[in-house]
């Protein structure tokens, strides 16, 4: 495992856009959004035109192009937060960094501002170290190293292929979370990116994220929709779903995934106490989810992303769907998500960024 | 980079569990950079360990309540056990671990100094790590924000409510500005470099997951993983050394993962003033980087039958796994498996009054 080199040109950025002007999101990021190339997709629900400032490199995604790519052919909703799925399913680059609409760049200890783009490109360049943990955490950063007692064998590392990176001002907490702690928001500024270790379970929030969208593009599946899903991210549980299965996706490929740097800031936004009333069902659920991923094992014969969600979708409908339908549908999501990625995303169709 | 020096401002009006906590220190040299701790220190009862020449005196700084032992007192407690006690060895220090008469310990290396915060502040190490040890751990799910229960963090969405109470925390292992814990190729490689970033967090280490502990800055719970602190065969006498805190911190891992304990890491940092000479570690270290290759897959797979319920029990069975699987790398470890035995029996014997009960659930 070596050190990948990556290109601007191999970059694409994607934003689903929730807000219909993104003027202040995109000024705020220019320095950093610049010299790459951008996919917007507008949620579908989204009434009013985007307001999107010039002096970009970007292509826009509307409903309309959704309809004309998938039509009806498939059970997945492009809406809400799930439309930026369409970006990386039409993005004909190597990596993806996506970031939530809401969310201008964060300062350091330092008073610096973050160029959270560059540090996922960063984080995606360098090894995963899954097997064994560093106490000094990312080896590969300057001034840090592998500490005494780590063996030799392991620190050449793995793909880094999924980067998850964080939130300063609003947190992403769940909203009883929120709720009981009105007043709390993230001022603390932890300088560190690490591996999640192998067979660790995590929450992958999908506000900051970054990924290798050749070798794991088919994993990120918009599949998990809860019944009273809605436009603020406590009211979601997607990206939480999609992560848990990335992680084992990535677990069982020998893939890494890292977490930490970058901060980006994420602006106040919504009430929690106003989403305790719709019912919050994705709590519930992950009560189930966690024991299922830790016994759950795939074939070796699953050498693929793809070959993984399919074998993954097969085992939670028949396990998770006897528990709860909104996993039958998910299982169906993945499926679907698996078939137009085999279609439209690895280039047959002409509809591409 | 200097470490602190005005510790005594940041001394805490009521220093937390001073009557339940031991401090153990391993010294061949002299114990002057006490000084600089004393503000942090004082209140707590110290546990010297003295190794080498026990002739020499090793002079303690004024106004400390300690014990200490040397070698001959170390020969006179333990009989013929105290062949499990390495000698020219910093691993001596566990033998303070097992004298020890309160529920916690933590253990320094006499070159670490007070460290500052980014702020500037001298960091308090003993009262972090008691809080890292008296808050719960969460080996079970990472949390993103690391601690959640630190001030001003928690957990974040997605984390199953059913895992937030987390499971008691054994082990407190803390971090080092200025000189990092290098192995002896990398020191060589790279002689000047420091570890000059502050990374402000404390995390469990997840379940299933090995790491290198260090017994620099490391503090843990004796009642419930003290057996397994172990620090092994190192020194004189025998064909590797270096290795004493990383063999202690692999079976801890091991342990606490079977019995439902969890391990953090991170702050407290303290400041490692000595870069010891990497040609030297080399020599010490030689035969560990090689063996470590079949050590690693040995924990990682090391399963512990369900009826081991206590720390011994899993220890001692260990043991058997280390003389079964391990004596085909070399002799070493028959010896070493041997030793880990002669460890229990003698902590059993010197800890029978106060008899442990089991910990945790297999």
């Amino acid at each position: 495992m070596s050190l990948e080199n990556i290109r601007d040109d191999e970059v694409d950025i994607v934003i689903g856009a929730l807000h219909s002007d993104l003027t202040t999101f995109m000024n705020e990021w220019k320095p950093m959004f610049c010299r790459f190339h951008l996919i917007i997709v507008k949620d579908p629900d989204l009434k009013e035109e985007l307001r999107i400032p010039d002096g970009f490199n970007l292509n826009v995604y509307t409903k309309s192009d959704i309809d004309q790519v998938v039509g009806s052919s498939t059970s997945i909703l492009f809406s809400g937060y799930s439309c930026r799925y369409f970006g990386y399913l039409v993005s004909q680059k190597r990596y993806i960094i996506s970031m939530d609409d809401d969310c201008i760049p964060a300062r350091d200890n330092k008073g610096f501002l973050v160029d959270a783009i560059a540090q996922h490109i960063s984080n995606l360049s360098t090894p995963a170290t899954p097997f064994f943990f560093n106490t000094l955490y990312d080896p590969f950063r300057e001034g840090a190293d592998f500490v005494r007692g780590y063996p030799f064998s392991l620190r050449s590392g793995v793909q880094c292929a999924l980067s998850c990176g964080l939130w300063l001002n609003l947190a992403d907490y769940d909203a009883p979370t929120q709720a009981l702690k009105p007043e709390q928001r993230n001022s603390l500024y932890v300088d560190a990116v690490m591996t999640v270790p192998a067979a660790a379970m995590l929450p992958i929030s999908g506000i900051n994220v970054a990924f290798n969208r050749e070798v794991l593009g088919p994993a990120l599946i918009p599949a998990l929709r809860l019944a009273g899903e809605g436009k603020l991210r406590w009211e979601t549980m997607e990206d939480i779903w999609c992560g848990m299965c990335v992680k084992f996706v990535c677990d069982h490929l020998g893939l890494g995934v890292k977490t930490g740097l970058p901060y980006v800031w994420r602006n106040d936004r919504g009430n929690a106490i106003e989403s305790l009333k719709k019912e919050w069902e994705g709590v519930k659920l992950m009560e189930e989810v966690v024991p299922f991923f830790q016994s759950v094992r795939l074939p070796a014969s699953a050498a693929t992303a793809e070959d993984c969600i399919v074998e993954l979708a097969k085992v939670v409908k028949e396990r998770l769907g006897a528990v709860d339908p909104v996993f039958t549908r998910a299982a169906g999501a993945m499926l679907d998500w698996v078939r137009l990625w085999k279609s439209v995303g690895s280039g047959a169709s002409s509809l591409r960024a | 980079m200097e470490p602190a020096t005005a510790t005594a401002a940041a001394a805490p009006p009521v220093p937390a569990l001073k009557d339940e906590l031991d401090i153990v220190i391993p010294t061949i040299r002299n114990l002057d950079f006490l000084e600089m701790w004393r503000p942090f220190f004082q209140p707590y009862h110290l546990i010297i360990v003295q190794d080498g020449d026990p002739t020499r005196t090793i002079k303690v700084p004024e106004g400390f309540d300690y014990e200490l032992y040397n070698r001959n007192d170390i020969n006179r407690i333990l009989g013929p056990k105290a062949s499990c006690i390495s000698f020219k060895d910093s691993a001596c220090r566990c033998f303070g671990y097992m004298v020890s008469k309160k529920k916690y310990i933590y253990t320094i290396d006499d070159d670490c100094f007070v460290a500052k915060d980014p702020a500037g502040k001298p960091i308090n190490a003993l009262e972090q790590h008691i809080k890292n040890l008296l808050s719960a751990s969460t080996p079970f799910f990472f949390n993103t924000l690391y601690d959640p229960f630190r001030e001003g963090a928690d957990f974040v969405r997605g984390y199953p409510f059913s895992l937030r109470e987390g499971v008691p925390t054994a082990v407190s292992h803390g971090l080092w500005l200025n000189i990092p814990d290098y192995d002896a190729p990398t020191q060589l490689v790279k002689p000047l470099e420091r570890n000059t970033r502050y990374v402000d967090a404390v995390l469990t280490i997840p379940k299933g997951t090995l790491f290198p502990m260090c017994g620099m800055n490391l503090a843990f719970d004796r009642e419930l993983i003290g057996p397994a602190m172990y620090f092994g065969l190192m020194g004189d006498g025998q064909p590797i050394g270096r290795y004493d805190d990383m063999w202690a911190g692999w079976c801890t891992k091991v342990i606490c993962d079977h019995l439902g304990l969890g391990v953090k890491t991170g702050l407290p940092y303290i400041f490692h003033s000595k870069a010891s000479n990497p040609f030297v570690n080399l020599k010490k270290e030689y035969k560990g980087i090689f063996w470590q290759e079949e050590i690693i897959p040995f924990f990682q797979q090391a399963v512990l039958p369900k009826d081991c319920t206590t720390v011994q029990k899993c220890y001692i069975e260990l043991a058997k796994q280390v003389k079964e699987k391990l004596s085909k790398v070399d002799p070493y470890f028959d010896k070493l498996a041997d030793a880990m035995v002669t460890w229990i029996e003698a902590w059993d014997e010197l800890n029978s009054s106060g008899a442990t009960a089991p910990n945790g659930k297999a």
